[in-house]
């Protein structure tokens, strides 16, 4: 069990002003899985992704992550948990402008505990999502779907328990999202979990599960036994 | 924690580079505060060596006597403001010169001045007068171009003799000869025995305008008066300067009927040229480090700069300082990077503020020899010290805040900044 919510909720506070986004989810996620939230936009994914990827709190309710209860952490914790066992993707990439292939994926492993031969584990995860022929590239001078590969492997690249993808495909044509999601396969054939974020019915079907969010309440949980499977070069519908 | 450091130093010195000209232009401000700062100490350091050379050109060897007593120690005689004090005579200046009173002093000149118009024919000038005994020559050093100073028995007889600095005998002779010709001072007709050697401005005292008269005859026929203004003695040896000043002291107390001799009520200051330095010296160090201190205000006005840019490097940042949370940099990592970014920018613009300022020092006391006088080009260790400290001290201070509110930042709220 690697994520274990239960009851959890969410609000913010601004001026006063609650909005409450998240009404109380329980679910269970297990290590090797592949799971997609999927739902519309302002059903609340996003919070959710935040909150279970640690860049965020609950309000209420109950997170264990990895066996930890979530709440009891610090946030210098919460930070070396995030660099130990978790990856991110975002849909803008987040990459550091004016900086190398290379430099932008030692970026977790300059933070992390082992900082020994960090240049050539960087180096082993781009070659791994088939750049290594761009290390020393400028992030501006590469296209969207490599961008995307790079931030793939900066998420890889501190070996990770797991990976969150939000919406990665969302800024990539349609070849180079396949290609994404091709490698997001991949990563959990090998035993990597991912949870992918998307509110595109197409793209969750790569999963094996796909929880349905809808105003903050899980609509539906279910497993997909036919999932569609990426090969490079096919097209989106 | 070494590990964190260097980190934050590399990617400190990363964002840097890779925003050169704002860089630059944020590191401008501090050049400037640390060039003046620079600038200004080696040149007051310059100039306060020019004066002291020049005053010790006075020799250190020579006391003063002036008229009236002296609230404290070191401060001013009360004839220094201006005020007229009568108690010291030319039978003081005479009584000094013997060697009962005081063994050690070679030579006694007592001066009474004033300013008046020397005319000859239709010709005439303004000019300071020195009314001056016979022992000008020794105890000032005093050279003589042509002709002869005047002896004690023209000082004591009321000799209408004139002795011309050099200036004067320009201004009024031009290129005919001084020497023996008659010149007019308040409808008295003085004869011209000398002149001076040119001898220019030393301790602000310009040698060459004046007109010497003897002391006797310029308190009679010129200023009306029966006092002194100065008595200045030369000593044989630095050594016995304080003796000198004792048995100066002992002399005129005896001969002013004063019993205290604690010097409280004495009606004459004795001042020594070594104190004459120590003044002058905490003088222009006063105004040395006063002026340092205002060019270190403009590093204040550098600091407030960096901090501006340094809030908008945050907030311009904003998405990148939610990645690195993100991916595990924690509120120290965060807090670092963007501190040493600040301590950077002040450092290094620190370093060519020193380069710069040195170098403008330089070419100013080059200029300032070039014009003659004796300046020294003194860069002292303090005044790097002070412009490296303050720089560094400033980009902490003012990256303080910028990098407080960086690291405060919550990962998600900054990753979701637009």
């Amino acid at each position: 069990m690697l994520i274990n919510i239960k009851d959890l909720k969410k609000q913010f506070e601004n001026e006063g002003l609650v909005t409450k986004i998240l009404h109380g989810l329980s679910f269970v996620i297990n290590e090797g899985e592949f799971v997609a939230i999927m739902g519309p936009s302002g059903s609340g994914k996003s919070t959710l992704m935040h909150i279970m990827g640690l860049l965020d709190r609950a309000s209420e309710g109950k997170y264990e992550f990895a066996g930890r209860d979530v709440a009891t952490l610090s946030d210098n914790e919460l930070a070396d948990l995030r660099n130990a066992k978790i990856g991110f993707v975002f849909q803008s990439f987040n990459l550091l402008a004016r900086t190398s292939v290379l430099d932008n994926v030692k970026l977790p492993l300059t933070y992390a505990q082992d900082k020994k031969n960090i240049d050539e584990r960087a180096r082993k995860v781009l070659e791994n999502v088939g750049l290594g022929h761009r290390l020393d590239y400028f992030t501006n001078q590469i296209s969207g779907g490599e961008k995307q590969r790079v931030a793939i492997a900066r998420a890889l690249v501190n070996n990770p328990s797991i990976i969150f993808a939000d919406e990665p495909t969302g800024n990539l044509d349609s070849k180079s999202g396949i290609q994404i999601m091709e490698i997001l396969q991949k990563l959990n054939e090998v035993g990597n979990t991912v949870i992918l974020v998307t509110h595109e019915t197409y793209t969750a079907e790569h999963a094996k599960r796909i929880i349905n969010i809808r105003d903050g309440i899980i609509v539906e949980d279910k497993t997909i036994n036919n999932r569609r499977v990426a090969h490079d070069g096919d097209l989106l519908k | 924690m070494f590990d964190t450091i260097t980190q934050s130093i590399h990617t400190s010195l990363a964002a840097l580079l890779s925003n050169k000209a704002r860089s630059f232009l944020t590191m401008l401000g501090i050049v400037i505060g640390v060039g003046a700062v620079i600038v200004i100490m080696a040149v007051g350091a310059g100039a306060q060596s020019l004066i002291l050379g020049q005053v010790k050109s006075l020799g250190t060897n020579i006391i003063g006597v002036m008229p009236g007593g002296s609230a404290e120690e070191e401060g001013p005689p009360a004839s220094m403001m201006g005020i007229s004090i009568t108690t010291l005579t030319y039978e003081d200046a005479m009584a000094l010169k013997e060697k009962k009173n005081a063994q050690n002093l070679v030579d006694v000149v007592a001066y009474t001045k004033g300013v008046g118009t020397v005319s000859w024919g239709a010709n005439s000038y303004d000019t300071n007068l020195s009314g001056c005994s016979a022992g000008f020559v020794e105890v000032e050093d005093g050279e003589l171009d042509q002709g002869r100073f005047f002896t004690k028995e023209e000082e004591r007889n009321l000799s209408r003799v004139v002795v011309l600095g050099s200036t004067v005998r320009d201004e009024l002779f031009g290129e005919s000869g001084a020497m023996g010709q008659r010149v007019k001072i308040k409808k008295h007709t003085f004869s011209v025995i000398g002149v001076m050697k040119e001898r220019g401005t030393v301790a602000f005292q310009d040698y060459d305008d004046q007109v010497f008269i003897p002391i006797k005859t310029m308190q009679k026929l010129i200023a009306g008066v029966n006092h002194l203004g100065l008595i200045r003695a030369k000593v044989d040896h630095e050594d016995n300067i304080e003796q000198v000043i004792k048995d100066v002291k002992l002399t005129l107390r005896e001969r002013h009927d004063i019993i205290d001799s604690s010097g409280a009520n004495d009606d004459f200051t004795v001042r020594s040229g070594a104190q004459a330095l120590d003044v002058i010296t905490t003088v222009t160090n006063a105004l040395k480090y006063f002026l340092a201190a205002m060019a270190a205000l403009s590093l204040l006005v550098g600091g407030i700069g960096i901090m501006n840019i340094m809030l908008v490097a945050v907030t311009e940042r904003t998405r990148e300082i939610g990645l690195r949370k993100a991916v595990g940099a924690r509120t120290a990592n965060i807090m670092n990077q963007f501190l040493f970014e600040s301590v950077a920018v002040t450092l290094l613009g620190g370093i060519i503020g020193i380069i710069g300022g040195a170098i403008f020092s330089f070419l100013i006391a080059l200029g300032a020899q070039f014009m003659g006088y004796e300046w020294a080009f003194i860069l002292s260790i303090q005044s790097i010290l002070l412009a490296v400290g303050v720089s560094s001290i400033v980009g902490i201070i003012f990256g303080l805040y910028p990098a407080r509110k960086a690291s405060k930042l919550e990962p998600v709220e900054a990753l979701r900044y637009e």
